[in-house]
């Protein structure tokens, strides 16, 4: 009951936010220099054809009422029609690109969590040996690290070099998707391994002298049944907001990473788009990365107040 | 909610390991690393006679160490050594200054947020809230994009994003210093409220946004880095490591060094301001 309180109180929270984002991604618009109408029909356009696509565009109306048409044709999932491929309805061209990038998020996620994990606990198991100063060097090196370099770099080393990987496309079927997708996704996850290691490290460091601890240690419990069983419970849990805020940041990279492997996904085909100028696109692209993270965050959310009863009481 | 990713964290007590009275180690290591990228930057011509932008075909793909070419020459000839050391002109000039606006910003509404809260700190806490939805890189290539290529939408981009974080950061320090003594005696002794804001909170309420922006500064190298590698940042010919990166990407097997040492002094600008935050923590705590 707590609980369901809870959840339609966050779920309240998303009305502001997600009207303040469309808003901003309407604006978009506005913010291009010159005339819309005049770029899509060309210099040499007479004013009555300009005047005409003003209206057709709906341009002669206030501003809030253009925001409102926005509004309504994307609430149902008419995003506008390309200006790069004529007559191309946005949403097809960017729900068509979508599971290419959702692999790379999930799997790359994955990578990330399975070298963190590791990482951490190692280096909070002993705090101040070699080891752990390895590991704390980590983040000081990997802070400045560019993800499309990272890329660049595995297809040199792993890709060219050695090459055990396909280092471009999707590839076909099951299979052939999966082995692409390793070197994106292993990009991904070594560009946001400097802020998971940090996090979980302080976190397991903070954990391991509560009271609980010392009572599991003072029962002889062996170190690895204390390290996993109790302290990384809650330590990770404290993680997983860290987590959600990093997809966010995860799901923004994803952009210049699938231009580096050309794997066609959204963020490929906001690259495209870019060359291309052409807005619809961009602007649907930065929509649905945007309610992306929305949701991303709202399952985190539900889930840290799932997990731990202090969240959902506050 | 939601916070901001912070590349490094504050104040934790992990970070702390210096007793009182014991040399900062990490500060100054990282002050001068990152003085001697600057140094390198200021006095470019100093260091070589190439120019970035000549190219001569006859010397095209040279390797490195090369006479007169210590790190090669690209498909067009021109001077890898002296095209890095141009392009951390531009990426550093930059990314600096892209973190004043935000940093100024930020901490001017994050100080009204705090000490006035109501009204103001709601209106302000939603923009938040909106702008924070948006994955950081994706706000900025579509803003870069609306406003079109060029350094001045990058100023403009970043900080329409940036300024968020150092708002929450002194948001929340704000709400813990205003209830402090000496903020009291300040309200009781009847100062003008822009008085106690400059005057008593801010020093003690800055530091922490501070460090913030050293990491910060990383951040926005990292975007103009991005952004230029879309082709959406420093126009070419104009020497930039990221555009250098994406050049280099295209003879990848053939001279591997080409995208690679861009991508190295991106990491040890990062590593240099890393180790000034780290410092600047520990410099805090020692008081």
């Amino acid at each position: 009951m707590q609980y369901a309180l809870y959840v339609v109180r966050r779920l309240l929270t998303l009305v502001p936010v997600l009207l303040g984002i469309t808003f901003v991604v309407f604006l978009l618009l506005k913010l291009i220099p010159g005339d819309p109408a005049v770029t899509l029909l060309g210099v040499h356009a007479t004013p009555a054809s300009v005047a005409e696509l003003h209206r057709q565009m709906g341009l002669d109306k206030p501003l809030y009422q253009q925001y409102l048409s926005f509004l309504g044709h994307a609430l149902q999932g008419n995003l506008g029609v390309s200006y790069q491929y004529r007559g191309v309805s946005v949403s097809s061209l960017v729900f068509g690109n979508l599971a290419p990038t959702l692999w790379l998020i999930v799997v790359g996620m994955f990578f990330a969590i399975v070298i963190t994990v590791p990482l951490a606990m190692i280096s909070a198991n002993k705090p101040g040996s070699a080891t752990d100063g390895a590991v704390r060097a980590i983040p000081l090196i990997g802070i400045g690290l560019p993800s499309f370099w990272v890329g660049v770099m595995l297809i040199l080393l792993l890709g060219l070099k050695v090459k055990i990987l396909p280092v471009s496309g999707f590839g076909d079927g099951f299979t052939g998707h999966v082995q692409h997708i390793i070197l994106p996704a292993l990009t991904i996850a070594l560009a946001q391994l400097p802020i998971l290691i940090r996090s979980l490290r302080a976190s397991m460091l903070e954990v391991l002298v509560s009271d609980y601890i010392v009572t599991a240690k003072a029962k002889g419990l062996s170190r690895s049944r204390v390290m996993f069983g109790h302290a990384l419970r809650n330590a990770g849990v404290a993680s997983v907001t860290v987590l959600g805020v990093n997809l966010a940041y995860l799901i923004g990279s994803t952009v210049a990473v699938e231009k580096v492997f050309a794997l066609n996904g959204v963020g490929f085909e906001m690259y495209n788009a870019i060359l291309g100028r052409d807005l619809p696109v961009v602007q649907a692209i930065t929509l649905i990365f945007a309610v992306l993270v929305v949701m991303v965050n709202l399952l985190t959310d539900l889930a840290h107040a799932a997990l731990d009863p202090r969240v959902r009481l506050g | 909610m939601t916070t901001l990713p912070a590349p490094l964290p504050t104040f934790d007590a992990s970070t702390i390991r210096k007793r009182s009275g014991e040399r900062n180690i990490t500060l100054y290591a990282g002050l001068t690393l990152f003085a001697l990228i600057v140094l390198a930057a200021v006095f470019a011509p100093l260091l070589t006679s190439a120019d970035p932008l000549q190219q001569n075909l006859l010397q095209a793909r040279l390797a490195p160490g090369s006479p007169g070419h210590l790190l090669g020459t690209d498909d067009l000839g021109r001077d890898v050594l002296s095209r890095i050391l141009y392009g951390a002109r531009v990426d550093l000039r930059v990314g600096v200054l892209a973190v004043v606006t935000p940093l100024v910003i930020g901490s001017i509404l994050g100080l009204l947020c705090g000490w006035w809260g109501r009204w103001f700190d709601t209106i302000v806490m939603r923009l938040v809230d909106i702008v924070v939805a948006f994955p950081f890189y994706v706000l900025v290539i579509a803003l870069v994009f609306a406003l079109g290529q060029g350094t001045k939408s990058i100023y403009i981009a970043i900080s329409a994003v940036g300024w968020v974080a150092y708002c929450r950061i002194v948001r929340g320090q704000v709400l813990v210093a205003k209830e402090q003594e000496y903020a009291l005696a300040a309200r009781a002794s009847g100062l003008p409220t822009w008085r106690i804001l400059l005057r008593h909170l801010l020093p003690n309420v800055i530091l922490q946004a501070i460090v913030y922006a050293m990491s910060d500064i990383v951040l926005s190298i990292l975007a103009i880095v991005t952004l230029s590698y879309l082709g959406l940042g420093v126009a070419p010919p104009s020497p930039e490591w990221g555009s250098m990166i994406a050049e280099g990407q295209n003879s990848l097997l053939t001279q591997w060094y080409l995208a690679t040492i861009p991508g190295l002094c991106v990491v040890v600008v990062g590593l240099a301001l890393a180790l000034i935050a780290d410092g600047l923590v520990n410099q805090f705590n020692k008081r």
